[in-house]
């Protein structure tokens, strides 16, 4: 029996297991929801922004380890799923991305709302096709599904025009899927295992170097084996952090700009960097000449395009990082390298990162206190000093999971990323930590939580500023604080680096704001006051509850490694 | 580690790959994107009309150029990679030239060319001769010079890029 482009469509995301489809509706996709009316397998959540739906897809998708599914129009709303796309790109995010499109005989004639979206997310998407005939459908599906969540995982665009929705076809959607140009890497090289095994039993100094592919493979669990086999100290990346708890006694901490004084100088010093599921890129690095510089550098990557990008590396490993790293406990035997290990435990000891609070709150009292009351949570982060206090202090352990934007570092992902977190995980808290700034940048899903009833708990790390940059102008452009003050008024002296009392009441006000969609708000001040805020807000269960923190306007995120500066030389107080 | 400072070399690549829309357009935009400059590039359909082929050459150190073809290979729609830069392959370029404005000793002097370095004249009028040159690159670039040098901001030169294909005989390059 033929049956209709939308139907094979909403058959094809039931075929695909889809429970959760993020849509907006627009003139080019009004067959798609029409066919989606009344479907009882499929929940479709309506955000307010087509950046925000698809920044939830990504929260669902990193949250739940299925693929995100998003539906938008075809102009405008593909153009706004474009930030979506490259975030999720750069984090190895899988998304399925239907864009509805102008008919196939209109295209290229500049038709109402006609954008050539796939010409436009070639260079940030795994795989993005336009669907020409009808006959095509069910295997371009088929074909985007496997796509998007095999080998490395990514964002696949799949532009829809309107007569092909239309069109009668074939109801048969294919089981498998052969492409001849796409065959993910599945097997582990066992030669090269033996022979990164031998280069690590040697090691007098070795770490292991963890980034976002060992979380995405879902490792953590064999990686905690192999590092308490071998007794090597693990390092994390932003992405990688959680990875093995980091409560666990071989854990070190972070690596980067922002990492801590014992991962930095681990990397600098170490004598045989074991690298699985990183990207090396310049954040991680630093001065590129002066990183690991007396390594052997083993490096584990499913995508054979990371290895030796950035960082000539010595025992390349092309495998997923859960095989690979089952492969390698196989062999491992412990090493004697107690020396190494306690004098990266004394440097963690004696360098902490830690926060001066004497001026009153800080964000890490705030984050450790979640540490403290929400042991089974996922905590997303929007982009900034909010993101960075959070990756330094947040413990991530099997129960407690961290959504960032690590790659792009898109401000506004936070919020909505929560909202899809908080879909695929109903039994879980929630924690969005946000800043004055990002929160703005999709402040509308406020409504999207509100009408869905999802008691999110909303951290607004409130310091009037666009603190990050705030505090790069602070270090490093003789404190000219150009265009970051979020409290800057047509009042106030055009250049302005003092904030005090003077300065004008912020705008918006958060708790009416939270107050007019029908949800709590909470100002802080003080810390006494932070518990028992977490506290009202976990007992809110009918909806989203914002708690602003009104943290110190000129706080800083340290240690900090300059850029183009060498790993280890970083600036440890300010 | 630091950096290796590889020499620059001629490199040449041979790409299978979907023949569909677009795919033209994101190789190009690959090598774009990732600022990898391209000498050339030729492409079309095989005897199996559901694939194309490219001839790809640039210049790049072997780091870059390794870098390159992951990149390619990891594209969806490239089906096959073959590095042709070290093994013995044909390659031939076409070139057109136009010599305007010839005397008839010009035009003596451009047949006389024509015999020595196997070119084939395709047309001619009184004061005209048109060329094809199908020969390797670096032959076409050497007729062009010397075409230039004799018949000075006279010529109108048009080349279409190298198709490659492996040597059958190991000796013949």
């Amino acid at each position: 029996m033929e049956i209709k482009g939308t139907e094979l469509f909403v058959k094809a995301l039931k075929e695909e297991g889809v429970e959760t489809l993020f849509a907006y509706p627009g003139g080019m996709a009004i067959d798609l929801f029409d066919a989606l009316y009344g479907q009882r397998d499929i929940e479709v959540i309506l955000p307010r922004h087509e950046q925000a739906l698809i920044h939830a897809a990504d929260g669902y998708a990193r949250s739940t380890g299925k693929a995100g599914v998003c539906l938008v129009t075809s102009g405008p709303g593909a153009t706004n799923l474009v930030t979506g796309i490259a975030t999720a790109n750069y984090d190895s995010v899988p998304l399925v991305c239907f864009t509805g499109q102008v008919p196939a005989t209109l295209i290229g004639n500049d038709a109402f709302q006609e954008v050539d979206i796939v010409g436009i997310t070639r260079s940030i998407c795994k795989y993005a096709v336009t669907v020409r005939k009808r006959e095509d459908l069910g295997e371009i599906i088929k074909k985007a599904f496997y796509i998007a969540k095999s080998g490395r995982p990514g964002p696949v665009v799949i532009d829809l025009p309107k007569d092909i929705q239309q069109a009668y076809g074939s109801g048969n959607y294919p089981e498998e899927i052969m492409i001849r140009g796409y065959k993910p890497n599945t097997g582990v090289h066992e030669g090269q295992i033996k022979k990164a095994l031998e280069a690590l039993n040697k090691a007098e100094k070795p770490v292991f170097l963890i980034g976002g592919g060992v979380n995405i493979a879902g490792a953590g669990e064999e990686l905690t084996r192999l590092a308490e086999v071998t007794g090597v100290p693990v390092i994390t990346t932003i992405m990688g952090k959680g990875a093995i708890s980091t409560c666990h006694p071989l854990y070190v901490g972070n690596i980067g700009m922002h990492g801590n004084y014992a991962s930095n100088h681990a990397i600098s010093e170490c004598d045989l960097l074991f690298s699985i599921g990183v990207r090396f890129n310049d954040r991680i690095t630093g001065k590129i000449s002066e990183f690991a510089p007396d390594a052997t550098i083993i490096h584990v990557d499913i995508d054979p395009a990371s290895i030796s990008k950035n960082i000539s590396v010595n025992i390349p490993i092309v495998a997923d990082a859960k095989l690979a790293i089952e492969s390698l406990q196989k062999n491992a035997k412990p090493l004697n390298i107690k020396k190494w290990v306690s004098a990266i435990m004394k440097w963690k000891k004696d360098f902490p990162i830690h926060m001066d609070s004497r001026p009153g709150m800080t964000p890490e009292m705030i984050i450790r206190k979640i540490n403290e009351l929400f042991p089974s949570s996922i905590v997303t982060t929007d982009v900034g000093q909010n993101q960075l206090w959070t990756t330094q202090y947040l413990e991530l352990n099997e129960n407690r999971q961290m959504l960032t934007s690590g790659g792009l570092g898109t401000m506004g992902y936070g919020f909505p990323a929560a909202i899809g977190a908080k879909i695929g995980n109903p039994e879980k808290t929630v924690i969005c930590i946000s800043g004055d700034g990002g929160i703005q940048m999709n402040i509308q899903e406020m409504a999207t939580a509100a009408a869905l009833e999802l008691p999110i708990i909303i951290c607004i790390l409130n310091n009037g500023y666009l603190g990050n940059v705030r505090q790069w102008q602070e270090m490093f452009f003789d404190k000219r604080y150009s265009s970051t003050c979020l409290r800057y008024r047509k009042s106030c002296q055009k250049n302005c680096n003092n904030p005090g009392k003077a300065c004008p009441p912020y705008i918006p006000d958060f708790i009416k704001l939270a107050e007019s969609y029908g949800a709590k708000g909470i100002r802080i001040t003080k810390t006494e006051e932070i518990e028992e805020a977490f506290k009202m807000a976990d007992a809110n269960k009918s909806g989203p509850t914002i708690i602003e923190f009104m943290i110190e306007r000129e706080a800083n995120v340290l240690p900090i490694v300059p850029g183009g500066n060498a790993l280890n030389d970083m600036i440890m107080e300010w | 580690m630091e950096k290796s400072m590889d020499t620059l070399k001629k490199r040449w690549i041979c790409l299978f790959v979907e023949n569909e829309i677009g795919v033209l357009a994101r190789i190009s935009g690959l090598f774009s994107s990732k600022s990898y400059n391209i000498d050339s590039l030729t492409v079309g359909e095989t005897e199996d009309n559901s694939i194309s082929r490219m001839t790809i050459s640039l210049t790049s150190d072997d780091r870059t150029f390794e870098q390159i073809k992951k990149q390619l290979n990891r594209s969806v729609e490239v089906i096959k990679v073959v590095d042709y830069t070290d093994i013995p392959i044909h390659k031939k370029e076409l070139l057109f030239i136009k010599v305007n404005k010839c005397s008839s000793s010009d035009m003596e002097e451009i047949f006389r060319i024509a015999e020595v370095f196997t070119i084939t004249v395709s047309d001619y009028d009184k004061n005209t001769v048109l060329l094809e040159c199908v020969h390797t690159e670096t032959k076409n670039n050497d007729i062009i010079k010397l075409l230039e040098k004799s018949f000075p901001n006279r010529i109108e030169a048009v080349r279409g890029g190298s198709v490659a294909i492996e040597s059958i005989s190991m000796s013949e390059r």
